[in-house]
């Protein structure tokens, strides 16, 4: 067995990333900026935003390294456990691995305390994760997520933005990451009302991923010919659930056919599929 | 300077096991048994707080019994040694059995070099997700010695008596309910009756998603009985 028994002085207790230190399992920081050496697989935009029963957090399938597209079906969207979730956008390798510790991190207390960490020590657990990453932010390797979850105390969906360096900010309505979160974000801005249905507010985010992807190239589009859609995940009292493909596939049909009814030539909807510019 | 006295090994051998069994005895005793859907566990303690059964990783499961400390302590090092695997390996490379020979390791070095033996009796279980016939129970005793049983174990002081009430009346493969009626009457006997508050009890279930670990408490519980 690996050496797990400490003195009590010395024991990490439930923090599972405290026991990897001092398992001597931690990787070590590179010396030297990576992304100039190598092209970096990134992974781009994800959105999040709070609707009547809890949060719809979401992220389009697109990896990134320089200009090639690595991967067309990432996930960047993960149930970091039964009430909350995690989505990434950055450095694809690190924020994988972050992703990875966190769930561990999370289950690994409530197994040994017996008890499940509140969302705000989970939200403070992700910061610390963060700052510790800040030297691999430094070497080209910056990650930042988006951290959502319902709320079991306050009986709410609740959801944090984060910064490379470990800064958590927590957002009342909705909150976007990555290269498209610009447009993303201006989607949902415009369009978010209070206590939207399950229906409109995974429409908001689809749309949203749908603008981003139009206008970023490092954000992917739903792929209909490969049947890839992003990945789309409600969290509420019930729990993470992630949205099945064909109610995606539904859903994102519904939202092509309205570009196509609008219409338009250029710039606004031309998303029009009849024709471009006469 | 004064030389020791010569105690003959077998000696100090034999008083260290009998510390550490009239530590056990005096604790309460629990079962562990397959059902139709898994491994039921189920203990004696009043405490709803300070936990004898708890759960390690996807589809294994702790239980002890002696001296709450010493099996608490061993219940998180499980807990560490079963999360790290994961972690580096995979988590289909964690099993219950090189984690009970991890756990018989640990409580032999400590039988045979420490001044005091572990004052406790631990269980490993294990499910199969697929093959009910697989499901494993693993008994591992204060000096480092571990049985693996296929259909229920009992562990604590009055083990014997309880392990012949169980026998006269267990059969396999049984539903939950009456596999744990099975079991709640063996650990009362005859003179006396056990409720819900006096037990604790969680099952390993098959079909119910990666964690399979579930305590059964309260309403739940008390229906069943």
């Amino acid at each position: 067995m690996t050496n797990v028994s400490f003195d009590p002085l010395d024991d990490p207790g439930p923090d599972f990333a405290g026991l990897l230190r001092k398992a001597g399992l931690q990787a070590p920081v590179p010396q030297g900026d990576v992304s100039a050496a190598f092209d970096v697989v990134h992974g781009t935009t994800c959105v999040s935003l709070r609707y009547a029963d809890g949060v719809v957090i979401a992220g389009d399938r697109r990896a990134t390294s320089g200009n090639i597209i690595s991967h067309r079906s990432i996930q960047k969207v993960f149930a970091a456990d039964r009430h909350s979730g995690v989505a990434i956008a950055g450095a694809a390798g690190p924020a994988v691995e972050m992703v990875k510790l966190f769930q561990l991190q999370l289950e690994h207390y409530e197994k040994v305390e017996g008890t499940t960490l509140s969302l705000d020590g989970k939200a403070n657990q992700l910061s610390q994760m963060l700052r510790n990453n800040l030297p691999m932010a430094m070497q080209g390797l910056a990650v930042v997520p988006i951290f959502a979850g319902y709320d079991q105390a306050s009986e709410q969906g609740r959801l944090f933005q984060y910064d490379v360096t470990g800064g958590r900010y927590e957002e009342l309505d909705y909150t976007a990451t990555g290269s498209g979160s610009l447009h993303a974000g201006t989607v949902i801005k415009i369009s978010f009302v209070d206590h939207m249905t399950r229906a409109q507010a995974i429409d908001l985010a689809i749309e949203a991923l749908f603008q981003a992807g139009d206008s970023d190239s490092a954000t992917g589009l739903p792929d209909l010919i490969r049947g890839v859609y992003p990945v789309v995940a409600t969290i509420t009292a019930d729990g993470f659930d992630r949205v099945e493909d064909p109610e995606l596939e539904e859903r994102t049909r519904h939202l092509i056919d309205a570009f196509t009814t609008r219409g338009g030539r250029d710039g606004g909807n031309s998303l029009s599929t009849d024709g471009g510019p006469r | 300077m004064s030389q020791p006295f010569y105690v003959a090994p077998e000696q100090v051998m034999k008083d260290r096991a009998d510390y550490a069994r009239k530590g056990i005895a005096r604790g309460r005793s629990l079962i562990a048994s397959t059902y139709a859907n898994g491994v039921v566990i189920c203990a004696e303690n009043t405490s709803n707080t300070l936990r004898k059964v708890s759960e390690i990783y996807d589809r294994i499961g702790f239980a002890g019994v002696g001296k709450y400390n010493e099996f608490d302590q061993l219940r998180i090092a499980g807990i560490r040694h079963a999360d790290l695997k994961g972690f580096n390996y995979s988590r289909a490379d964690v099993d219950g059995r090189s984690l009970a020979n991890q756990y018989a390791n640990m409580l032999g070095q400590v039988f045979t070099h420490e001044m005091k033996p572990m004052e406790v009796e631990i269980l490993v279980a294990e499910i199969d997700e697929e093959d009910s016939a697989k499901d494993q129970l693993f008994h591992i005793l204060y000096d480092g010695s571990v049985s693996d049983h296929t259909g229920n174990v009992v562990l604590g002081g009055d083990s014997d008596a309880i392990q012949e009430r169980l026998t006269a009346q267990w059969a396999a493969g049984g539903e939950l309910g009456t596999t744990l009626k099975m079991l709640v009457s063996s650990l009362a006997g005859d003179d006396r009756e056990l409720v819900a508050d006096d037990l604790e009890v969680a099952v390993l279930e098959r079909g119910t998603g990666r964690r399979s670990f579930r305590r059964i408490e309260g309403d739940e519980l008390t229906s069943l009985l």
